[in-house]
């Protein structure tokens, strides 16, 4: 190549309390190029997109622009550079027009002062040109679907005379065909000589669009080269690590064991239909799909967060009628959500308390007034138990790693002696070494008898993790496979 | 009615010798480093003590002592009540029209009834039960508004703002605005008469204090009220039924409302629509000077008791200086305005301290979430 | 399906209509001028205080102390006024009223967007402060002697006469500040910058300062413009009253919020419409109007005013929320 590239980074460092989350990575992006960083949640992903974003200051190493090594690097100069990045929450205004939300930025960097309201609807028309689509410029933003969404947000980018768009984790909330119309536009800019840093951990996406594969893992870079270097296997391999890959805790419900859980015809309109299985005691089965297969709503209708539109379940081989977490607790169901920061956890509140908050009614002793002594040893107990890292149960729980985190999590609901037990995401966010534990434990509790229906995106993880798997598609189970195939076949299910 | 309880009668000559102390202020700065409550009870007994010593003669005597023992427990009791609705992250507007209304209801319930039952007896069961109407009353209210908060999804400040207009118009189509007599003279126990040397109201103000920090600290729905006004959502998730916290809190606001219109309307000896106005803004900023965090999750009884006994030694001590009720009116809002100031200081300065209020939603920037 | 703030304006629209056709049909000298100029010089204090409001919340915030600001401004200008004895100049008497508004409103801003505390609890703090400093450092006193250019300003109609059926009618000047206030906000929204950055502030304060929006001076331009319309408004009032009472106006705080919510401005930001906002506040003149006619004591308004605000923000809070449990 004879032109420096538009994008270097070199040796980049970056620690967090003590902790590396990005250690000496450095790659190069060409004009043109479409890049892939791929790497598990918490590989460093995020902090290296808000580096080179201008969003957080690097430790170390250096950012190049078209060979210039840059001294200063704010959020503005990046978008002077040509950088644009498109959050994974599209920074959008709910309440304005769909024409403004595009225009907005243009208007505001020209440093008009007064609006023209036809203006604004010509560049807004231009830019969803350029991304070839066609969104009514007069609807409000929130009541776009997700997908029109991220579209306003990279025709918002595009205006901006980006050169390279970062586009972090984008086919999270979209439904296959809309993946493939992204991806579409993404082939379109590179063709305009766009290019684009695509940050994922999804296999399938990652081969079907991109040029160069960088591969990070725990804050390093452990592979890069070309898209042809790669196959699924080799990919899986370099973003997991071997060794953590190879484990296996499957359990498989014996041949004796009593049904806890069966399910048939679940409906609800718009998210899943007719789902029907059967989750038997010591059983660890996976629920797997792509975001938008309707997987975390039918966990979130097993647990009686949403209501159903028809179907029924049985537990024990009884029916159970599931309006509300309430009932589904009452029914020995345990919900461990996806989001563990604003669904799982009460950060400023103390270890014990988020332990102990699903129990808490046991420990009620005389006059209503609660055991004390019974609630803190419960604590203690959970915290030796599931081995969590902190030095008093008293302090908050965002002071904890995100293993450790999750550790609370699962403790509260193993605390309830739960029948059934759902994980949506177990081990997202959760660094390697707890990932493996956390595994183990969760074929502890099968072992118990406990059942366990595992939801996850991750492909090693809930083929490590489950004996029986169901696949889901677009809001219906498509596919049901013992844990005996291959990575590459399971993704293939996934996506095709 | 008491002076505290109405500062908007006429203005009182002002202009005393001895303006607001300053040096208040850098006391505040200088006892920053604790945590909030010693914090707020070294102010508390700060301000106790430059006011004995500025106004030895009438701040530091029994009779000052007794008239202010008069004079906390009702506005204690709303303040408690707003207190119990920041727990939740919410907050509840209408405590005045909700005292009022029940205080209203007892009034017409026992003047009714009073004159058809005669002997001691006789009046004593008609004020009991007009009593037990006003609580009722407060607690329905207070139903009300969990029900617009929980069920209809309503912010509370709007659900609280429009069930307040409706409880103090209800109030006012009741009495056509004007004061309504007519209490049994036994009545006036409530909130003048003295136990052990011990206002009755005051007695009754520690009796519910205790209580409701017993359930608060002490009881399952306690600890599910915190972890609620921590994150809704994640109480959700975690199996509590947050609509039934929210409308057991707002009932409990609603009785509190109650008990402090029944004491108000004792103390004098009626009850109006438009009694004790001024003790909203009061409460909300002995709420927040009690170190209570309005974004939820964060507040104790015993904050409030010292935010109480601070207030009331500030307004005392400035009766006796002559100052007017309308530069107490200032002082108190621009007390508010200095605290909320130096709770955000200290935030900033340790801002993983545990047990400080944080707000919600923003949780702090943790490593592993990609 | 059309948007949630179109149909709140026509739910009000609709209850609007069907009061004024009901009280009509009771007291049909109701459709008169006599009525609706009487409304409408009712109007003009609610209406510039409501636009500040509305104001404040499509940024996102909630103020209660316009209603101190207006006191303070009018009264301390009435009293700046006959003291300095320059009460010849409208035009100064209402620089100076607005100008106090602007500072005590910069006081606001102050705290809420230098220090970033949350606006209710800063407002309510404001609220007290503002009027307490008047009452006990101002004066409590009313002043009845006002400035000449004010009495001037209470007598200037732009027009009366008697109807046919024999009722003076009169619509004083003042309500031109009204329409101006109404243009001018109407401008600054609809066709600036600063305009959009309030809306784009009040619907995602984090994407209005990644796309490099000042959100702090929005939030100061804010709560300054509220300022100076309540500053404007009280000085209105008094003229209209021909006098300056210091403890007038507070009070009202709560009505005119209800008010703009009823017109569909969302305490959560990002929403509110002029059109919507001057709907509600019709609505509230209305019911504090018509309740006599209607044979309805008036004790029942704040019976009314806060059923319909429950109404008001029960009925889009419900819709969403069953919208929110049909996506799941």
């Amino acid at each position: 190549m004879t032109s420096p590239p538009l994008l270097d980074l070199i040796g980049l460092s970056k620690s967090f309390a003590g902790v590396r989350a990005l250690d000496d990575v450095g790659f190069a992006i060409a004009k043109g190029e479409v890049v892939c960083l791929a790497g598990e949640n918490g590989s460093g992903k995020s902090t290296l997109i808000k580096i080179v974003a201008g969003a957080q200051p690097a430790d170390a190493g250096s950012i190049a622009i078209d060979g210039q090594v840059q001294r200063r690097w704010s959020p503005m100069d990046a978008v002077r550079a040509g950088i644009q990045v498109i959050f994974q929450d599209f920074a959008l205004f709910p309440n304005l027009s769909v024409a403004e939300n595009i225009a907005l930025n243009q208007e505001l960097s020209a440093g008009h002062r007064f609006i023209n309201w036809k203006a604004v609807r010509a560049v807004a028309r231009r830019g969803l040109e350029r991304v070839g689509v066609d969104i009514p410029l007069d609807q409000t933003a929130e009541t776009l679907p997700v997908a029109d969404k991220q579209l306003v947000a990279i025709a918002r980018a595009l205006l901006s005379d980006a050169r390279l768009i970062i586009m972090d984790e984008p086919t999270t909330a979209l439904t296959e065909r809309e993946v493939r119309h992204l991806l579409d536009i993404i082939r379109r800019l590179r063709d305009d000589g766009v290019s684009v840093l695509f940050v994922s951990h999804k296999l399938n996406e990652v081969f079907d669009v991109c040029d160069k594969i960088v591969v990070l893992r725990n804050g390093r870079r452990v592979a890069a080269g070309t898209a042809a270097e790669f196959d699924i296997s080799s990919l899986t391999r370099h973003m997991t690590g071997r060794d953590i890959a190879a484990e296996s805790h499957r359990r498989a419900a014996g041949a004796d064991a009593r049904e806890l859980l069966r399910v048939e015809g679940l409906t609800k309109h718009g998210a899943f239909a007719d789902i029907a299985f059967s989750l038997k005691a010591g059983e660890v089965l996976g629920i797997t799909g792509l975001l938008g297969s309707g997987r975390t709503q039918l966990a979130k209708a097993l647990f009686g967060l949403t209501p159903v539109d028809g179907g029924c379940i049985a537990v024990d081989g009884r029916p159970a009628a599931i309006a509300s977490p309430q009932d589904a607790i009452a029914h020995g169901i345990g919900y461990v959500p996806e989001d563990r920061l604003t669904e799982g956890l009460f950060l400023s509140q103390p270890i014990a308390a988020n332990i102990v908050v699903g129990t808490v009614d046991r420990h009620t002793g005389g006059g209503g007034l609660l055991d004390r002594h019974g609630l803190k040893a419960e604590a203690r107990r959970w915290i030796d138990k599931l081995k969590v890292l902190t030095p008093s149960p008293d302090l908050p729980v965002q002071s904890l790693s995100g293993g450790n985190q999750q550790r609370v999590v699962l403790a509260r609901w193993l605390a309830t002696n739960p029948k059934i037990l759902i994980l949506n995401g177990p081990t997202v966010g959760v660094d390697v070494g707890s990932k493996a534990e956390i595994h183990a434990i969760v074929a502890g509790l099968a072992d118990a008898g406990i059942g366990i229906i595992v939801i996850s995106d991750d492909i090693p993880e809930i083929l490590g993790a489950c004996a029986r798997i169901l696949v889901m598609r677009a809001g219906r189970i498509t596919d049901e496979v013992s844990g005996e195939v291959s990575a590459d076949d399971l993704a293939l299910r996934l996506a095709s | 009615m008491p002076e505290l309880a109405d500062p908007q009668t006429r203005p009182e000559p002002h202009g005393g010798p001895h303006g607001e102390p300053p040096a208040l202020r850098r006391l505040l700065g200088l006892v920053g480093g604790a945590s909030p409550l010693t914090r707020l009870a070294v102010i508390t007994a700060i301000i106790f003590l430059v006011m004995s010593l500025l106004r030895p003669d009438p701040f530091f005597t029994a009779g000052n002592f007794s008239s202010m023992a008069f004079q906390i427990p009702e506005f204690a009791l709303l303040s408690l009540a707003i207190m119990v609705a920041m727990l939740t992250g919410g907050i509840d507007l209408s405590i005045v029209g909700v005292a009022n209304l029940s205080s209203i209801l007892a009034v017409l319930v026992m003047r009714h009834l009073a004159p058809e039952v005669g002997g001691e007896a006789g009046t004593l069961g008609v004020i009991a039960l007009g009593i037990l109407v006003a609580l009722l009353c407060g607690s329905l209210c207070g139903l009300l508004n969990g029900l617009c908060v929980s069920y209809i999804n309503i912010p509370p400040i709007l659900a609280t703002l429009g069930t307040g207009l409706i409880f103090t118009g209800i109030a006012t189509v009741l009495t056509g605005g004007a004061a309504m007599m007519g209490f049994p003279a036994e009545y006036s126990v409530i909130g003048n008469g003295t136990l052990l040397y011990v206002p009755v109201p005051m007695w009754i103000f520690v009796a519910l204090a205790a209580v409701v920090a017993v359930i608060l600290s002490r009881t399952a729905f306690g600890l599910k009220v915190y972890m609620m006004g921590t994150n809704p959502l994640a109480s959700r998730f975690a199996g509590i039924s947050n609509a039934g916290i929210n409308i057991r809190i707002y009932m409990i606001c609603g009785f509190l409302a109650a008990v402090a219109g029944l004491i108000i309307a004792s103390r004098a000896n009626s009850a109006k629509a438009d009694y004790g106005e001024a003790y909203l803004l009061l409460s909300v900023l002995v709420a927040v000077l009690g170190g209570t965090n309005p974004y939820g999750g964060v507040g104790r009884v015993g904050g409030i008791v010292l935010a109480v006994l601070s207030m009331q030694f500030l307004s005392s001590g400035f009766n006796m200086m002559q100052v007017s009720n309308f530069a107490k009116e200032f002082i108190w809002g621009a007390l508010l305005l200095v605290v909320m100031v130096v709770n955000l200081l200290q935030f900033r300065s340790a801002p993983a301290a545990p047990g400080l209020p944080r707000p919600q939603g923003q949780p702090a920037p943790s490593l592993d979430k990609t | 399906m059309p948007s949630w703030a179109t149909r709140n304006e026509v739910i009000v629209a609709l209850v609007i209509v069907a009061l004024c056709v009901v009280t009509a049909l009771i007291n049909p000298s109701f459709l008169s001028l006599a009525t609706l100029f009487d409304m409408l010089r009712n109007g003009i204090l609610i209406g510039l205080l409501a636009i500040g409001v509305m104001l404040v919340l499509i940024s996102g915030g909630i103020d209660v102390s316009f209603t101190a600001i207006a006191a303070f401004s009018m009264y301390a200008a009435t009293m700046l006024l006959v003291d300095l004895g320059i009460g010849d100049s409208l035009l100064l008497a209402f620089l100076i009223s607005a100008g106090i508004g602007l500072s005590l409103g910069m006081i606001n801003a102050l705290f809420i967007a230098g220090f970033g505390l949350p606006t209710l609890i800063v407002t309510l703090g404001t609220l007290s402060a503002f009027r307490g400093f008047l009452l006990a450092f101002v004066g409590s006193d009313l002043i009845s002697n006002v400035p000449p250019a004010m009495r001037d300003f209470s007598r200037s109609m732009l027009v009366r006469g008697t109807d046919a059926a024999g009722y003076f009618y009169s619509l004083p000047t003042a309500v031109l500040f009204l329409i101006a206030a109404v243009v001018i906000t109407w401008f600054i929204l609809y066709r600036t910058m600063l305009g959009r950055s309030i809306f784009a502030v009040g619907g995602s304060r984090e994407a209005a300062a990644r796309i490099g929006f000042n959100v702090r001076a929005t939030q100061v331009f804010v709560y300054g413009y509220v300022g100076v319309l309540a500053g404007t408004a009280g000085l209105i009032h008094a003229s209209l009253a021909r006098v300056a009472n210091p403890s007038d106006i507070v009070g009202l705080e709560l009505e005119v919020i209800a008010a703009v919510v009823l017109g569909g401005a969302r305490l959560t930001g990002g929403y509110g419409t002029i059109t919507g906002t001057l709907l509600g506040v019709t609505l509230i003149v209305l019911v504090n109007n018509t309740l006599v006619t209607l044979g309805i004591p008036t004790t029942w308004q704040k019976v009314m005013i806060g059923f319909l605000i429950l109404l008001g923000t029960g009925l889009p809070a419900f819709q969403a929320r069953l919208r929110a449990n049909r996506m799941g």
